[in-house]
C-alpha cells in the first residue's frame, strides 16, 4: 500500500528483531473472539486515478454551471487563488495543534494576526483562535453569557438563523438554560416592543443576529440599550461576515460570535466553516476555546505562544469552559489570507460590490413580487414573496439553470409564499435579469408557451 | 559519539538553515498598497451612507495593505518556522500523526463538491449524498456498528452527541440517569463533555495494569449511572482484554458503554468496538482517516451506535426516498436535535474516503499492522534506557516515564525539548494523567524503519545526554529561532493582538475601536 | 521551609490564621512551589459563604489549576485585592499572601486541623513517596 513505507521484507526484518515471529503476536491483547478474521466490506483498494474518477463523477451529479441566489448563512464569494497556495503548503497543512511554541512560530503568528483582525473588523477587545461554526459559536456565547451573569434566562429573536437556534436549544436543554424566542416586528427586526417586556433581572443574555436571517440589519444600539438596562449581556451573532466592511460594528455587545465563512472558505456542502467569537476584555477568563498571546523568549525575542490554557478541558476537565479541543485553525488560516488580500480598503470595496449587487436584485425581482420589509435596511440579502410557491417557482428557476432563492415556508409559515435570495460580488446583472424574467412568466403563461 | 563542530549526537536529521524573518502583516502595512482587484460594477453604483444611514460603516477596520508578493512571502516565511508531518515524524501520542495524502486535497477541491452550496436542491446534490452515504457505510462496517451521524465537527463533539444520545436513550426508558464514570486516564474532553451534558462525572481509578479495575466498576455502577467513556486501546496503548465483562457490567445495570474512538488507529481491520459491547463511539477523522491536522483543525467527529440509539441520531439522516434518490430525512421524532447547523465537516468526509478507497479492506488492515509494529519496535528499542511504568503489552502507542531521568534534575518537558534539536517534534509529555513524568510515544504507520531509527537514536543520545550534561537537556532547544517562551507572563497580562499605532491615520488603533 | 506555629494547616495545603472571630486564608509554600509561576487567584466575592471542607475557589499557574479547600465555615468579610494584579506574591511569600478573611461561624472547628509539626510530617510523607 503506497502510503505505506515499508516493505515485506522489512516488517519481517523488524519483527524479528522485536522477537516476534509473526505480526499476530502484537495483537495477542485482543480476545480471541473480537479478532476479525475477514476482510472488512468496503471498496476494494483503488489506483489513485480511479479515486479521482469517483469523486469526478459525484462532483458531477452535484449543480455544475447554476446560477444561484442561495445565502442563509453560507455564502459564495470570490476565493483568491493564493489562499490555497498558501495552505496546501504541507508546513502549515500538516502541522498539529502550536503547543510546542518554538516549532510553531509560523501558525502561532497567524492566529495572533487572525485575533487582531477579527478584533478591528467586529470592534471587541480580544477573539479567539476559531470555534467550529457560526451555529455552535452562537451556543457557547450563550454558554459564556450564562456563566458571566450567574443568570439562566436566555433570549433569543427568531430572526435569527433557525439552525442556529436548533443548535442553541440542543446545547442548553441540559444545562438548565434554554431560550425564549423574541419575535420580530413588521420591519423584520426584531420586535424592540416585545423585548423590553420580556428582560428581566434574571436574563443573561438577549442574542440577535445583524444582518438578521432576512437580510436586515438590526438596531444594536437600542438592543443594547434595554438588554444592560437590566444587566443582561448582548450578544450579536453574524452570519454574513463581509457585511462588516461596510456596516457597522456592533460595538454595543458585549460578545460577538461570527461566521467566518465568507472570508475565502469554500461552500464545501456545509463545512468545514470557520467561528469565531470575540468579546470585551472584561470577559476574557470566560471565553472558551484558544487564545495566541505575544510574549518573549529567555533572549529578549518576541514570539507567540498558547496562553490561559487553564480554561480549556486538557487542564480544567469537567471544570472548562468548553469542551473544545480541536478546532478549524486551518480554515481561519484561509480567512486570515483573505483578509489580508482585500485588507483595509478592499473589505469596503467588497462589501459595497455586494450591497450594490443585492440592491438591483431587489428591485429587479421586487417588481415581479413582493419585496418583504421593503424600508429596512439589509446587507445582500432579501425575501420576496410571490402568488406563485416556492417550489414551483423554483422547478422553473431550475429550468433556466438558476436555483433561486431559499424557501421559508418550513421555518416561517407566516410569510406564505416566501423566498430568500442572495446577491454577492459574483452574482451578474445577467443572472438577475434572467431570473427575473422567469418570475415575470406566470405558471399560466409559460403553459399557453 | 564525539561533538562535531560543537553539536552533540546525531547529525543526520537536521542541520541549522537560514530561516527568515517577518513581522506582522500590519507592520508592513502601508497605505494604497493592495492585493486585490475586483471585477467592474455590472450594475448600478449605490451610495452606502444612503443605504445604511445609521448602520454604514464609517471607519474602515485597520487591516493591513500589502501587494501580492508581500502577502505570498509572509505566509511563506511564516511556513518555515512550523515543524509538519511533511517534514519528518510526530511521536504524539493518541494523535495519530499519520501521511495526510494529497489526493484528498485534490478531490475536496473539484468544483462539484467545493462549490456546493448545503441548500441548493437535493436533485442537484446526489453526488455529496452519495459520497455522504458511502463513506457512513464504510464506518458503520469498520466499527461494527449499526448507525452512524457525521454531523459533529471533531472528536469533543462528538463525545457531546454521543453523550447526548446515551441521555435521549435513558430518557425514553424513564429515568435520564445522573452520572458518567470517566477513567483517570482520559482525555480531559471526556469529563468536560459530560458536564455539559448535565451528568457529573464519577472517577474511576485505573488498576496496577492502567486498564479499567472492573471490581471497582461493577461496584460503581448503579441505575443512576448512564455511561462509561472509555478510551480503547487506553491511553497508555494497552487493550482492555476484559472489555466484555466491562460491558456486561454496565448492561446488567441498563448503563451504556461509550467508547472514545481516538485510538482506533489501533483496531481498524482487526477488530471492531460494535463486536466487544460498545454502545456509541466517536471517531476523529483528523487521527485515524488521514484528514489533516492543519495547525489545529478542522477536524470531524462522527459518531456510531447500536440500533436502539438510532431513533435519536441528530438530524437530518441521509436515505433513500422512493424515488430511488438520496434525501435528507428531517422527520425523525427522537432526535437528540442538531450539533451544528447543515451536515457536517463536509470537507473532511471527501478526505476520509478517499482515503479509505485508497487503502481497501487490505491496506486498512496492513496500516493497523504496521502502527502496531512501529510502537513496539520503539518500545523494544528504548525500554532498556527509559521507565516503563506498565509491563502490559503495547498496541499503537507505548508510554514511557522520565523516573530514571529526573535523578538528574531532567523532566519529560526536558527531554521534549531537546528532541526538537534533533529534528523532531515532541512527544506527548504529562499526559495521561495517570502516568508522572509521561513520555507518550506514537509513530503511526506513517513512520519508515529509517525514520524509526533515527528518532531511537536521538532518544538513546539524549538519554546519555542526561547522564553526562544534564544542564544541556533542562536548556533545550538550542537551535530554534525562538528559545523557551515567557508563558507566566503570556498568562498574567495578556497580550492577544496587534496594539501598534495604523499607518499614517493620526488615531490611536485602542480608541479607534469605540470611535465608530 | 518553616511553617509558621501560630497558623493552622489542611491537607489540601492551605494555612489559616484566627484571631479571635476570624480566620485568614491562603496557600502553603509547598503548594505554591508544586503550582508553579502563579498567574490567576479566583477568589469569592465578599459576603460569600464557605464551609470547611468546600471549594471556594482555585489558584492557577501556566500549566495547571488547583481548587481551594476551605479550611474554616463562616463568611468572606474581606478579599485580597493586591493578588488580582499580583497573583506572584504567592509565590514569593505564600505564608504572608493571605487570599480572603472569613468572619467564623464555629471556631470551635479549627481544632480538627493541622498543626505545624503534623503538616510538615504529612509533606515530607508525600515528598518521600
Amino acid at each position: 500500500m503506497r502510503y505505506l513505507p515499508k516493505s515485506d521484507a522489512e516488517r519481517a526484518a523488524m519483527l524479528k528483531e522485536i522477537g516476534f515471529s509473526s505480526i499476530d503476536g502484537l495483537f495477542t491483547a485482543i480476545p480471541e473472539e473480537y479478532r476479525l478474521t475477514r476482510d472488512l466490506k468496503v471498496p476494494r483498494q483503488m489506483g489513485e486515478s480511479e479515486i479521482i474518477d469517483y469523486f469526478k463523477a459525484a462532483a458531477a451529479k452535484n449543480a455544475n454551471g447554476y446560477a444561484s441566489f442561495l445565502g442563509a448563512g453560507a455564502y459564495r464569494h470570490y476565493r483568491p487563488v493564493v489562499i490555497d497556495s498558501l495552505v496546501q503548503r504541507g508546513e502549515f497543512l500538516t502541522s498539529y495543534t502550536p503547543y510546542q511554541a518554538e516549532i510553531t512560530q509560523g501558525t502561532l503568528q497567524a492566529i495572533f494576526e487572525f485575533q487582531t483582525m477579527i478584533c478591528e473588523l467586529t470592534g471587541m477587545d480580544i477573539a479567539n483562535a476559531s470555534m467550529y461554526d457560526g451555529s455552535t459559536g452562537a451556543a457557547e456565547a450563550v454558554m459564556m453569557a450564562v456563566r458571566v451573569t450567574g443568570r439562566d434566562n436566555v433570549l433569543v429573536a427568531r430572526s435569527v438563523h433557525p439552525e442556529y437556534r436548533e443548535v442553541m436549544h440542543t446545547y442548553a436543554q441540559h444545562q438548565g438554560h434554554d431560550a425564549s424566542e423574541v419575535a420580530y416586528g413588521q420591519d423584520g427586526r426584531i420586535d424592540l416592543a416585545a423585548l423590553e417586556q420580556s428582560v428581566t433581572e434574571e436574563t443573561a443574555c438577549v442574542l440577535v443576529q445583524s444582518p438578521n436571517f432576512f437580510g436586515v440589519i438590526e438596531d444594536i444600539p437600542a438592543i443594547a440599550e434595554i438588554a444592560h438596562r437590566k444587566g443582561a449581556l448582548l450578544i450579536v451573532s453574524i452570519a454574513e461576515a463581509v457585511s462588516l466592511g461596510i456596516v457597522r460594528p456592533p460595538v454595543e455587545a458585549d460578545i460577538v460570535s461570527m461566521e467566518a465563512q465568507s472570508f475565502g472558505v469554500a461552500l464545501s456542502y456545509g463545512g468545514p466553516y470557520c467561528g469565531v467569537l470575540a468579546a470585551k476584555e472584561k470577559y476574557l477568563r470566560q471565553m472558551p476555546g484558544r487564545l495566541v498571546g505575544e510574549t518573549k523568549d529567555t533572549a529578549g525575542r518576541r514570539g507567540f505562544v498558547l496562553t490561559l490554557s487553564t480554561r480549556e478541558q486538557h487542564i480544567r476537565r469537567e471544570k472548562a469552559t468548553s469542551n473544545i479541543c480541536t478546532n478549524q485553525a486551518l480554515v481561519a488560516l484561509m480567512t486570515t489570507i483573505f483578509l489580508t488580500v482585500y485588507g483595509k480598503q478592499g473589505m469596503r470595496e467588497l462589501a459595497l460590490q455586494n450591497l450594490a449587487k443585492a440592491k438591483y436584485a431587489a428591485d429587479t425581482l421586487g417588481a415581479q413580487g413582493k419585496l418583504l420589509f421593503p424600508q429596512t435596511r439589509r446587507f445582500h440579502e432579501f425575501v420576496l414573496q410571490t402568488d406563485e410557491d416556492p417550489e414551483q417557482l423554483n422547478a422553473r428557476l431550475l429550468e433556466k439553470k438558476i436555483i433561486g432563492g431559499l424557501d421559508l415556508r418550513k421555518w416561517y409559515p407566516e410569510l406564505g409564499n416566501a423566498t430568500l435570495w442572495c446577491a454577492t460580488e459574483l452574482t451578474t446583472k445577467d443572472q438577475i435579469d434572467a431570473a427575473a424574467g422567469v418570475l415575470a412568466e406566470t405558471p399560466v403563461a409559460a403553459e399557453v408557451r | 559519539m564525539a561533538a562535531k563542530n560543537g553539536f552533540t549526537g546525531t547529525t543526520r536529521k537536521v542541520t541549522a538553515h537560514l530561516t527568515q524573518n517577518e513581522g506582522l502583516s500590519f507592520e508592513k502595512s502601508s497605505p494604497g498598497k493592495r492585493g486585490y482587484k475586483l471585477a467592474p460594477l455590472d450594475v448600478p453604483e449605490v451610495d452606502p451612507a444612503a443605504l445604511l444611514g445609521k448602520a454604514h460603516r464609517s471607519r474602515n477596520a485597520e487591516l493591513p495593505e500589502l501587494s501580492e508578493i508581500e502577502i505570498i512571502r509572509h505566509f511563506t516565511r511564516l511556513s518555515t518556522w512550523n515543524y509538519a508531518i511533511d517534514l519528518g515524524m510526530y511521536p504524539l501520542g493518541s494523535c495519530t500523526m499519520k501521511y495526510n495524502p494529497r489526493v484528498n486535497e485534490f478531490v475536496s477541491r473539484l468544483e462539484g463538491i467545493a462549490e456546493a452550496h448545503p441548500y441548493q436542491p437535493e436533485s442537484l446534490s446526489q453526488g455529496a449524498l452519495e459520497i455522504v452515504k458511502l463513506l457512513q457505510d464504510c464506518l458503520i462496517e469498520i466499527t461494527g456498528m449499526d448507525a452512524i451521524t457525521l454531523q459533529p465537527a471533531a472528536g469533543a463533539h462528538g463525545e457531546f452527541t454521543g453523550i447526548l444520545l446515551a441521555r435521549a436513550y435513558h430518557q425514553s426508558k424513564g429515568n435520564p440517569r445522573k452520572t458518567v464514570i470517566i477513567p483517570d486516564s482520559a482525555h480531559g474532553t471526556n469529563p468536560a463533555t459530560a458536564a455539559t451534558c448535565g451528568y457529573q462525572v464519577v472517577n474511576l481509578k485505573s488498576n496496577s495494569m492502567g486498564g479499567v479495575d472492573v471490581s471497582a466498576l461493577a461496584r460503581m455502577v448503579n441505575e443512576d449511572t448512564a455511561a462509561l467513556m472509555l478510551t480503547n486501546p487506553s491511553t497508555i496503548g494497552v487493550f482492555e482484554n476484559e472489555i466484555h465483562r466491562i460491558a456486561d457490567v454496565l448492561h446488567d445495570k441498563g448503563a451504556l458503554l461509550y467508547m472514545d474512538g481516538a485510538n482506533m488507529n489501533a483496531l481498524v481491520g482487526k477488530t471492531r468496538p460494535g463486536d466487544f459491547g460498545v454502545d456509541v463511539m466517536h471517531l476523529n477523522l483528523h487521527k485515524t482517516f488521514s484528514t489533516p491536522h492543519g495547525g489545529g483543525g478542522p477536524g470531524s467527529g462522527p459518531v456510531a451506535s447500536k440500533k436502539i440509539l438510532e431513533p435519536f441520531l441528530p438530524a437530518p439522516v441521509v436515505a433513500h426516498g422512493a424515488d430511488g434518490l438520496l434525501h435528507w430525512s428531517y422527520d425523525r421524532p427522537q432526535s437528540v436535535g442538531r450539533v451544528r447547523m447543515l451536515y457536517g465537516n463536509f470537507g473532511m468526509f471527501v478526505r476520509a474516503l478517499a482515503y479509505t478507497l485508497a487503502n481497501g479492506p487490505d491496506g486498512l488492515r496492513q496500516t493497523t499492522e504496521d502502527a502496531v509494529l512501529n510502537a513496539n519496535y520503539i518500545r523494544k528499542k528504548l525500554e532498556d534506557i527509559y521507565e516503563l511504568p506498565y509491563n502490559t503489552p503495547s498496541m499503537h502507542e507505548v508510554v514511557f516515564s522520565d523516573k530514571r531521568q529526573t535523578k538528574n534534575g531532567v523532566k519529560t518537558g526536558d527531554i521534549a525539548k531537546r528532541l526538537i534539536d534533533y529534528g523532531f517534534h515532541p512527544y506527548t509529555t504529562s499526559f495521561p494523567l495517570i502516568v508522572p513524568g509521561a513520555l507518550m510515544i506514537e509513530p503511526t504507520e506513517s513512520e519508515s524503519r529509517e525514520e524509526l531509527d533515527l528518532f531511537v537514536d536521538a532518544m538513546r543520545q539524549i538519554a546519555r545526554e542526561v547522564e553526562e550534561n544534564p544542564e544541556l537537556v533542562i536548556t533545550a532547544p538550542h537551535s530554534t529561532r525562538i528559545s523557551r517562551l515567557d508563558e507566566t507572563t503570556a498568562a498574567r497580562k495578556p497580550v492577544l493582538r496587534w496594539h501598534g499605532p495604523p499607518a499614517d491615520d493620526g488615531v490611536e488603533v485602542d480608541t479607534a475601536a469605540k470611535e465608530w | 521551609m518553616s511553617y509558621p506555629e501560630k497558623y493552622k494547616y489542611t491537607r489540601e495545603h492551605e494555612w489559616v490564621e484566627i484571631a479571635g472571630n476570624v480566620g485568614t486564608v491562603g496557600i502553603t509554600d509547598y503548594a505554591q512551589n508544586s503550582l508553579g509561576d502563579i498567574v490567576f487567584v479566583d477568589a469569592p466575592k465578599v459576603g460569600t459563604k464557605v464551609e470547611k471542607g468546600a471549594v471556594f475557589g482555585s489558584v492557577e499557574s501556566v500549566k495547571a489549576v488547583s481548587d481551594l479547600y476551605s479550611p474554616v465555615t463562616g463568611t468572606v468579610t474581606e478579599v485580597n485585592a493586591e493578588l488580582a494584579s499580583s497573583p506572584e506574591k504567592i509565590n514569593s511569600d505564600a505564608h504572608g499572601s493571605w487570599i480572603i478573611k472569613v468572619e467564623l461561624s464555629d471556631p470551635g472547628e479549627v481544632g480538627t486541623l493541622l498543626p505545624a509539626a503534623d503538616y510538615e510530617k504529612f509533606i515530607a510523607e508525600e515528598t518521600g513517596k
